[in-house]
């Protein structure tokens, strides 16, 4: 009796699912799919991510739609876990019309999808983290990392601390520790480390630190006994918080340890509050932009009416504005596409791709969007698929994040060389031709 | 009344030695098999392809792997995800190193590294029993876990340690589209389960049985526990070396060491306990409710809320799959303690008695 009123409901609720998904179908909409990181070992950083991504869709609604396309939003749960991603992608991939772009935030995720999404047609986004050979739009055909990636972090912070010391020739024979996620999202960053060290003669330390990372003990009592002049960190989630913990508790002082934007963000500094004044992270651009234009319409347009996502303290925070951004790349790729494939209508994720290859971003544009002071612009192309290197520092001061630098822009002489040879070897393993320009035309 | 096995009689040893003795069984199983070869195929979709009947194969193949060792000579391992690993890199090895490598042979070389792997880590079994033995197996996973981050060499110097492969084929076939890796996947899982099921009705499968049951007694009546302890971990780590080839080379394609973390061990010994330990439905029934479950509950409860009106976020989707999939564990360990094996079988007791209980 129970079990035929479980199975009844059951298929009541499967029946009801796909008449709404029918019902939208019909509307014109864009569909974004969101994996998030709600639970799991990143939960405190990536709730925002995903928070900001979907206010930011629904501001673009708000402002009329991508041309008047609708956009819309389902999520998918993968707490960090590439199994699960994959589920989620498969899940999500053909709803609604087809997804235009996934944007997996997590790299382990992202190196699964990179066999996928060519044979789907899906195109990836993946600001600041996946591969970073994926650079090579002649080789990566539906990777995106846009606005940057780790080898932009890792130079733009070795050149902040070269700035600091006075010089790059000052680095000669100083000691940096690398702290590092040990996964392939953790050592993305190491061959930047390493191409700088063999040019500017500094020693480093490489210094592993298991995931999820709450315990990291013997990792600092190694950096205490060698003491190196800086720390380098590549970590994410409650692995931050808990190297920073680690930091005071064996008293190396935080004015001397950078992070990349994977490790700065207030929900790993809040609660270690003053304890942590100093500690600096390069910046992708953008970092906590309470103040922008786009923060006050999301306010005002979403969570006035009572529709935000997630906390209203939390809007403006430094992951909060990575999903808006992420968001706004997303739908501005899509405007792209519009403007070749007719505006106004739905945009496969093929005629998406073309969008995002051919973004060109002014500063016009984004302090149109509200983007103002929030970012620089960004302008991609068939083989170069980032579109910008630019990137910030900022330094906790206690309670919330200042800017310590000016705009530091990643040396793309040594970046494109890198991502080129990178992207040949997976090229050749793969057995794959690269583009011709021809096809960059299409 | 139908399930009865009056009147079949069998007049030769042969046929009283046969894997189904009972028609209906063969009957059962056969339709079984069609229905998977012939009707899911028709019925599935690309999603239930590639987010649920693979995965579900591999990790029953694994489990599969897991009960030999654990359910059938009794040796407790938590290092399964170690020796998936094992078998994945070395597949991945020897399929990228040397040209023209065919998949099928680099799967069996991977699982044949794996059960080297798995004697040498299965030698402390001879000293050390029971909860010691499931740690010092533990070595085996952390062990990997290093080597598979650190030495280079297995993965082909990738920078970011993570390997993929592509262009998989078998016999010519390319093994691209979701049905192939479905189809791949299933004549795999069907030969090894036809062999272990072979394996343990056989002598070896007895002293397997007998070092479970009673180590000692079991070396009194003339079994050697090095050789039953040693082929046991062998035959093991061989399927489940297996099963992390296809689970990195078909599902994945792309892999990290975390795919087959500690997280991994754990998940494939609650299959076996929950499905059943020493039976090879077990591996079945449990990796179809560890695999399906939870993604069953993922997809159904924004569906329920749905229907009552109630919008459940993302998060709470989550964290109440995660409740009731450990409510129902328990549920299932407290009504059926030997696993949802041994309900299939009392299942089919009943059936045998049915109508007529008495």
């Amino acid at each position: 009796m129970k079990l035929t009123t479980l199975a009844l409901a059951a298929t009541l609720a499967a029946g009801s699912l796909f008449t709404a998904s029918a019902a939208l179908a019909q509307a014109k909409v864009q569909f974004f799919p969101s994996l998030t990181g709600r639970t799991g070992p990143v939960a405190p950083n990536a709730t925002p991510f995903a928070n900001g991504y979907a206010d930011y869709m629904k501001l673009v609604n708000a402002r009329g739609g991508i041309n008047g396309v609708q956009t819309l939003v389902e999520e998918c749960e993968t707490a960090y876990a590439t199994d699960r991603g994959v589920e989620c992608y498969e899940r999500l991939k053909g709803k609604h019309g087809g997804a235009t772009v996934f944007q997996p935030l997590s790299t382990g995720i992202t190196f699964a999808l990179t066999e996928k999404i060519p044979n789907d047609k899906i195109p990836m986004i993946t600001s600041g983290y996946g591969r970073s050979d994926s650079q090579d739009g002649g080789v990566f055909k539906w990777n995106f990392p846009l606005i940057g990636h780790y080898w932009v972090a890792g130079d733009t912070v070795l050149q902040h601390i070269a700035k600091k010391e006075g010089g790059w020739d000052k680095l000669r024979g100083k000691k940096i520790a690398v702290v590092y996620h040990d996964s392939p999202f953790g050592k993305e960053l190491l061959p930047i480390i390493q191409e700088r060290q063999k040019m500017h003669g500094f020693e480093i330390q490489l210094l592993p630190v298991p995931a999820p990372g709450v315990e990291q003990k013997a990792i600092w009592l190694q950096v205490r006994q060698q003491r190196p002049d800086f720390v380098v960190m590549q970590t994410w989630g409650v692995m931050t918080a808990t190297a920073i913990k680690e930091a005071i508790a064996t008293g190396y002082p935080r004015e001397k340890m950078f992070g990349t934007w994977w490790s700065g963000a207030e929900p790993d500094l809040k609660d270690i509050g003053a304890a942590a004044k100093g500690y600096s992270a390069v910046m992708m651009q953008h970092g906590a932009e309470p103040q922008s234009a786009v923060v006050k319409e999301i306010l005002d347009k979403v969570h006035a009416k009572g529709q935000g996502t997630g906390p209203k303290e939390e809007v403006g925070d430094v992951l909060y504005m990575r999903g808006v951004v992420g968001a706004m790349l997303a739908v501005e790729g899509v405007r792209a596409a519009q403007e070749r494939y007719g505006k106004g209508k739905h945009m496969t994720g093929e005629q998406a791709r073309w969008g995002y290859e051919n973004l060109d971003l002014t500063q016009a544009k984004l302090d149109a969007l509200g983007f103002k002071g929030v970012m620089r612009p960004v302008s991609t192309s068939c083989f170069d698929h980032m579109g910008s290197a630019w990137a910030r520092v900022h330094t906790w001061d206690g309670a919330k994040f200042t800017w310590a630098s000016d705009w530091l822009q990643a040396d793309e002489q040594i970046i494109k060389p890198m991502v080129r040879a990178s992207a040949e070897k997976y090229g050749n393993e793969k057995k794959l031709q690269r583009r011709a320009s021809a096809d960059c035309q299409s | 009344m139908i399930y009865r096995e009056n009147g079949q009689f069998k007049t030769s040893y042969r046929a009283d030695q046969q894997i189904f003795p009972i028609t209906q069984d063969r009957i059962a199983i056969a339709a079984l098999l069609l229905f998977a070869v012939v009707g899911v195929p028709l019925l599935a979709d690309e999603y239930l392809f590639r987010a649920i009947l693979i995965p579900f194969l591999i990790l029953a193949l694994a489990a599969l792997g897991l009960n030999i060792l654990v359910g059938y000579c009794g040796q407790i391992s938590l290092g399964t995800g170690a020796f998936m690993a094992v078998g994945a890199y070395a597949a991945y090895n020897f399929f990228v190193r040397i040209q023209g490598m065919p998949l099928i042979v680099a799967l069996l070389l991977g699982g044949l590294c794996a059960t080297v792997v798995g004697v040498l880590f299965g030698i402390p079994s001879l000293r050390i029993k029971g909860l010691y033995l499931a740690v010092a197996t533990l070595a085996a996973q952390f062990f990997t876990d290093w080597a598979f981050l650190r030495i280079s060499w297995f993965t082909n110097n990738s920078s970011s340690g993570s390997v993929s492969v592509s262009n998989l084929s078998f016999l010519g076939l390319p093994i691209s589209s979701p049905l192939s890796k479905y189809l791949f996947c299933l004549a795999i899982l069907v030969v090894f389960a036809w062999l272990a099921k072979n394996l343990v009705r056989g002598h070896i499968g007895r002293e397997w049985m007998a070092i479970r049951d009673m180590d000692v007694a079991a070396a009194v009546i003339g079994i050697r526990p090095v050789y039953a302890k040693l082929t046991a971990f062998a035959v093991s780590s061989f399927i489940v070396g297996v099963a992390g080839g296809l689970w990195g080379f078909v599902h994945l394609g792309s892999w990290e060491p975390a795919a087959f973390s500690i997280d991994r061990s754990f998940q494939l010994l609650f299959m076996i306990i929950i499905g059943g330990l020493g039976s090879i439905m077990g591996a079945f029934f449990g990796a179809a409710f560890i695999v399906i479950l939870p993604i069953f509950l993922n997809r159904a409860l924004p569906a329920l809320g749905d229907l009552i009106g109630v919008e459940i976020s993302t998060a709470a989707v989550a964290h109440s799959e995660l409740m009731i999939f450990g409510a129902l564990i328990v549920f299932f360990l407290i009504v059926e303690p030997h696993g949802l094996a041994r309900l299939w079988s009392t299942a089919k007791e009943k059936m045998r008695l049915w109508p007529f209980p008495h």
